[in-house]
Parts: C-alpha cells; sequence; structure tokens
C-alpha cells in the first residue's frame, strides 16, 4: 500500500483550464501521474491537454472512475470546489491553494461529517504541496526530481522546508515513501495526526519525518498520538525558534497565541513523547538517517 | 487585520450590544463639542491605537468638564504610546474616541475565538473582566468558562444563557446577557472575524450591560468579501515596511537583528532565521516571497529589505522546485542591477538546476558569498557581520 495515492491513483484537476491547472496538470503527467481529466464548469465536453474536460466532477467520477483530485481553483470558490469533489466519490483531493477563509475551512469539515468513515474524502490541505510517492505518482506541484525512493514518510506544514528535507536524504541515498504536504493554514483539511497515522499501517514505510512549526496544537497532538499507538520512529523538527509571539509567520496558521505553541514548547512536549528531535532544519536529514540505522 | 475600539464598537451595536454614547474625533476643538454632545458630567478620553493595555500607557484620561476633555485630547493627539503589545517604537495616536464615563458596578470578560483543536468557535467568559486574559488564566483559572459553538447551526439560546448564568449574573439581566453574546458571535461568524474580544464588559450600576472596550481582528483571507470591514484598515497603525510588504504580496515582519533574509516559503523563512540564531546571529526580519520565488517578487523583496537600515548583511535563501535555481539566479542579478547593495550579501540556492543558477551569479560579476546547505549559509551571514 502507498499512503494516499499509488499508479492506480486516476486524477482529475479541478480548475484544469486556468493558468496553474494547466501548467501542474502537464508536469504532473510529466512525472507519471495518471491524470485522467479535469473539471471546468462551462467547458465540459472539450478537451485539454488531449484530456477530458467536464463540468462537474460527478460527470468526471462517472465517465473517468477519478478517484483523486487536485484543486487549482481561486481561493473564494475553493470550498465549494472540494465539497464538490467529496459529494461526487472523490477519496483523495488535494487543495494547492492559499487563501481560503478559515470559515470556510470550517464549512468544508461540517459538511464531510456527513460521510461514513469508509466513504469519507481524505482532504489535504490547503495552502500546501501536495502529495508525492516516489517513482509511483505525484499529487501535487513539488519538484518530483529531488525525491528518491525509499522507505521514509514526509509530513511537513511548509512546502519548500519539506522539499529541503527531502533534498537533505537524498543527499545521504535515503528513499522517501510518501511525502504529503499538511499546509500552513491554521485549518486544514488532515492533520499531523491523520497523516502519521496511514504511516503507521503502511507497510512501505519504515519511519516518519515530521516537520512543524509554531502555533496550534497539531504538533502535540501527533507526539500523544504516536507515543500511545506508534511503532515505528518519529522524528521532529519545529521551525520558528525565533518567532515572536503574537505574530503571524507567513503562514496563515504560524502564530504563537496560547501556551505550548511555540517551537521551544512544542519540542518539549514532543521529547517527553519519544519521539527524536532534530536539533536545527540544517540535520533533518542526518538524524533521520542516525535512526533508521538503528532500526 | 485589526481594527480600533470604536469601530468594533460599531459593529457590535449594529449586532445588538449596547455600548456607551461616545463619538470619534481628530481635534482638541471638536473633542470639546463632542463631550457637550455627548452629555453627562464625566468623559473619558481614549486613544485609538491597535493595541491593549493603553490604560496603563496613559492612553486613556478620565476628564469631569468639556475643557479637560480638550486638553486631554490636545495631550495624546499625534503622542507615539508605547505598551507592552506595541514593541518599544510605540503606535501614533491619531484618532480619540470620546465616551460618557459609565458607573461600573461589575466587570467580566468574554471573548470568541477558533479554537483550532476542535475546529469550532470558543466563547471564553470570566468573572474578571478588567484583566487580560493571559492574566486571567494564569491568576484566576478556574473564574473562566467555556462554551464551544457548532458553526453549522450558530449559537443557541440556551449555551448564552449558560454562559449568563455561569458569570453569576442576576436573573433580570440573564436575557440582555444572553442577546450581548449572541450578538458577539454573529458578528464574529458573520463578517468572518478570528477574534472579538469585548473587556471588560461591565454592568453598570444603572443595571445595563455595556461593552465598554472592545477589540476584532478579522481574517485577512476573507477580506475580499467583507469590503465594509476593509475599508476599517488604518495604515498609520502597522509598519511601514509591512505594508509596502503586503501591498506586493510579500510576506514581511519586522523583527529587532541586523541580517536580512529573503527566502521562498514561511516554513523555510523560519527554519533559515532558526540556524541564523543558531549561528549566533539575529534575524532582521522574515521575509518569506512566496513558494514560487518568481524574479518580480525577488526585485521588490530587494527593495524592501534595503528600506531597512538595521540591515548589515543580506542572506538570501531559495529552494527552487519548479521555478528552477537559474531563473531565480536571474532575478537576483536583475535586482541587483536596480537596486545597490551596501551590505555583504550571501546567497544559497538549492533545489531545481542549482548547477545552472550558481553558474549564472558567477558569471555576473555581483559581489556575493556563495553558500551551498542551510547551515553554511548562516554561518557564513553571521561571519560577514563580523568582519
Amino acid at each position: 500500500m502507498t499512503v494516499l495515492v499509488d499508479k492506480n491513483s486516476k486524477i482529475i484537476i479541478q480548475g484544469f483550464t486556468g493558468k496553474m491547472g494547466s501548467f501542474h496538470a502537464d508536469e504532473m503527467i510529466k512525472y507519471g501521474s495518471n491524470v485522467v481529466g479535469g473539471v471546468t464548469p462551462g467547458k465540459g465536453g472539450s478537451k485539454h491537454l488531449d484530456l477530458p474536460v467536464f463540468n462537474t466532477v460527478k460527470d468526471a467520477v462517472n465517465e473517468t472512475g477519478a478517484d483523486a483530485s487536485i484543486l487549482f481553483v481561486p481561493p473564494a470558490f475553493a470550498a465549494d470546489s472540494a465539497m464538490e469533489a467529496a459529494d461526487a466519490g472523490i477519496k483523495i483531493c488535494v487543495a494547492i491553494v492559499d487563501g481560503i477563509p478559515s470559515h470556510d475551512m470550517i464549512r468544508i469539515k461540517r459538511y464531510m461529517r456527513r460521510y461514513t468513515k469508509s466513504s469519507k474524502m481524505t482532504l489535504v490541505g490547503p495552502n500546501c504541496a501536495g502529495i508525492i510517492s516516489p517513482g509511483k505518482s505525484m499529487l501535487g506541484i513539488m519538484p518530483g526530481h529531488i525525491y528518491k525512493e525509499g522507505r521514509v514518510g514526509i509530513i511537513s506544514r511548509s512546502g519548500t522546508l519539506g522539499y529541503e528535507a527531502a533534498q537533505q536524504l537524498k543527499n545521504l541515498n535515503i528513499g522517501v515513501s510518501t511525502s504529503v504536504g499538511i499546509g500552513g493554514d491554521p485549518i486544514n483539511g488532515s492533520s499531523f495526526r491523520d497523516i502519521i497515522e496511514k504511516f503507521e499501517t503502511d507497510d512501505e514505510t519504515d519511519a516518519i519525518l515530521m516537520i512543524g512549526e509554531i502555533g496550534g496544537p497539531q504538533e502535540v497532538a501527533a507526539g500523544e498520538f504516536a507515543k500511545e499507538n506508534m511503532k515505528k520512529p518519529v522524528i521532529a523538527y519545529i521551525a520558528g525558534l525565533t518567532a515572536p509571539k503574537g505574530r503571524v509567520m507567513g503562514h496563515a496558521g504560524a502564530i504563537v497565541s496560547a501556551y505550548g505553541e511555540s517551537a521551544i514548547e512544542k519540542v518539549e512536549i514532543l521529547k517527553e513523547c519519544g519521539i527524536t528531535i532534530s536539533k536545527n532544519p540544517s540535520v533533518m536529514g542526518d538524524t533521520v538517517k542516525s535512526i533508521i540505522e538503528k532500526i | 487585520m485589526d481594527i480600533h475600539e470604536y469601530q468594533a464598537k460599531k459593529i457590535l451595536s449594529n449586532f445588538g450590544v449596547t455600548i456607551p454614547r461616545g463619538g470619534i474625533v481628530y481635534s482638541p476643538e471638536n473633542a470639546e463639542n463632542k463631550a457637550r454632545e455627548i452629555g453627562g458630567s464625566r468623559w473619558v478620553v481614549k486613544a485609538q491605537i491597535h493595541s491593549g493595555a493603553r490604560g496603563k500607557a496613559g492612553g486613556i484620561i478620565v476628564c469631569n468638564t468639556p475643557l479637560e476633555v480638550a486638553q486631554a485630547t490636545d495631550k495624546l493627539l499625534g503622542k507615539k504610546l508605547v505598551t507592552n503589545q506595541t514593541g518599544p517604537e510605540g503606535k501614533i495616536v491619531n484618532r480619540i474616541y470620546i465616551e460618557e464615563a459609565t458607573d461600573i458596578e461589575k466587570e467580566l470578560y468574554l471573548g470568541l475565538v477558533f479554537d483550532r483543536s476542535s475546529e469550532s468557535i470558543m466563547v471564553v467568559a470570566s468573572t474578571e473582566g478588567g484583566m487580560s486574559v493571559e492574566e486571567i488564566s494564569k491568576e484566576k483559572p478556574e473564574t473562566i468558562i467555556r462554551s464551544k459553538i457548532e458553526v453549522a447551526v450558530g449559537m443557541q439560546n440556551f449555551q448564552a444563557r449558560e454562559l449568563a448564568f455561569g458569570l453569576g449574573i442576576e436573573p433580570d439581566l440573564i436575557r440582555r446577557a444572553s442577546d450581548t453574546i449572541i450578538g458577539c458571535y454573529k458578528a464574529f461568524s458573520e463578517l468572518d472575524a478570528t477574534m472579538v474580544e469585548v473587556n471588560p464588559l461591565v454592568i453598570s450600576k444603572q443595571k445595563q450591560i455595556l461593552a465598554l472596550d472592545c477589540k476584532m481582528s478579522f481574517d485577512n483571507n476573507a477580506m475580499f468579501r467583507r469590503s465594509q470591514v476593509s475599508e476599517l484598515r488604518d495604515k498609520t497603525q502597522e509598519d511601514s515596511k509591512e505594508i509596502f510588504a503586503s501591498d506586493r504580496g510579500l510576506n514581511y515582519v519586522s523583527l529587532d537583528g541586523n541580517i536580512g533574509n529573503i527566502i521562498n516559503g514561511a516554513g523555510l523563512a523560519m527554519a533559515s532565521m532558526d540556524m541564523i540564531k543558531l549561528a549566533g546571529g539575529a534575524p532582521a526580519n522574515f521575509l518569506d516571497v512566496g513558494g514560487g520565488a518568481t524574479p518580480e517578487k525577488i526585485v521588490k523583496a530587494f527593495k524592501l529589505v534595503t528600506m531597512d537600515e538595521k540591515v548589515k548583511v543580506i542572506l538570501v535563501n531559495i529552494f527552487a522546485g519548479i521555478n528552477r535555481c537559474d531563473w531565480v539566479a536571474e532575478g537576483i542579478v536583475d535586482a541587483l542591477k536596480k537596486i545597490e547593495i551596501k551590505v555583504p550579501l550571501v546567497i544559497r540556492l538549492a533545489g531545481t538546476n542549482v548547477e545552472k543558477g550558481n553558474k549564472i551569479l558567477k558569471e555576473s560579476k555581483i559581489n556575493y558569498i556563495e553558500a551551498n546547505t542551510l547551515e553554511d549559509a548562516a554561518n557564513k551571514a553571521v561571519a560577514a557581520l563580523n568582519k
């Protein structure tokens, strides 16, 4: 099993004919992702990049059997598109877009409560780089060539810091099973805990690198989950040691507003949960290496 | 986005929250007239800045005559107030709010925020109004009561009633108190707020429930559909470099150190700042030019960082993905043709086409220090500072 996507995933692009959608659809196809079409309301029946365009996600699912989607729609319409994907039976949806209002994210998550666990779509993002299972499929906007195939799972809020980690691992000849960017927003589709749980049951993953940052309760929640439920080693780096309290550091979610949300506090709590801390961002690869050598 | 107290009061009063009578003024003459217009025998002159703790900083003055109101206004207008939230540079007072004084019987705390754990709206209340919520949770945590609101159905009367009874409000006033709480909730949910705080919410001797001071913050991502709210932005309360940045699609936060940063991605930017600190330096800013880091954004970023006189070294750290390093390097070379840099410049490129990117930089004859890793970049930036 590959976490979230594999070679068989049938991918549609929501916001297919726009500039971003077209560019990244092309990149994904070049990487080898199985893109089967896209959705742009009003352009159904036409072809784009030699693939069919549909008016609705339901049409796309009925015609192509799509089970994965990636959103390149503007933030004002993103919540609507994510709910449309969930309703059409898409299993995994990645929202790349930055700038979705928090009230809309809450609305999406409440909407998805209507589905049972087995029929519920996994939403990843927004404001993220997406998902890649190297050598199999890319449902995202990352530079695919920096990821070597292997057995380390990566979960990162930040896109470029996730790339940094993948590059460090590659330089040490360590590969990645799947890398998931969960995004920098305060309320997101999947949390660290949601993804870490999937990695624990993934037989292609031996160890997990979690790259968090200041703000919010998610890193600590994942640490507590790992302490109680996980056998695989978890390595973590938390960015934002120098971030001042009460200021938003680029990501809407990167703001320290309560106890346990600063980098130092998160590191302390994660250590207590038995997680190995990468003491700075330039040794993420080395720290992972020291742990997997012991497995 | 933050707004002023008087703006927040106006909004909340539209949602059924009672506020003391008052008005905004921009001059002492104005203030004197406003005091007469409001009537009564005691007034409060309140400096409008985007910060709490104004009282301790001398920004709130109680007056007994309209003349005193004029004098207090004169004293505050144009002054920079330094509170524990503004930083040492303080914030300038350009607007004064004159309000009738309230005879306070009891001060309460009421706050609404997003709860990121439960992904709902959390209402927090306490009988210890007047203190900051941090102080209350430290000193009187037992007085705090909370209510999680299911956003799909909104706040129910019983939830507001429970909070009101929990605050020990007398039975005759419960209805008014719950209407006030629900009004705040509605303002929060209908206007894409991220925070509403009424502190203190008071019960007056005349048995009125009044919002005596309040603060509201809004989701910047939702301002496209809240034009009336976004018009309330007061740029005089923001750092000029941060305004320059936000107008150009850059994420910038001004800091105290002297190493200027230009980085793509918020996480990588925070990580680079951490490395600078570990290397013994201090960042002058957080600057995320966006994951894509287009050459246009890099030119703007150089302009912004060179505006800051504190900056003694500039560190550029770009991890290029889809936006290849050669393209980024051309952007840097282009920027340096337009902008003169008088301080040492450390550049670290990584990712797609890194060799090509470094070659372009070398051949361009720009004066810079090349770095290869995050650690190398931070060490070289700090070393350049010490030369």
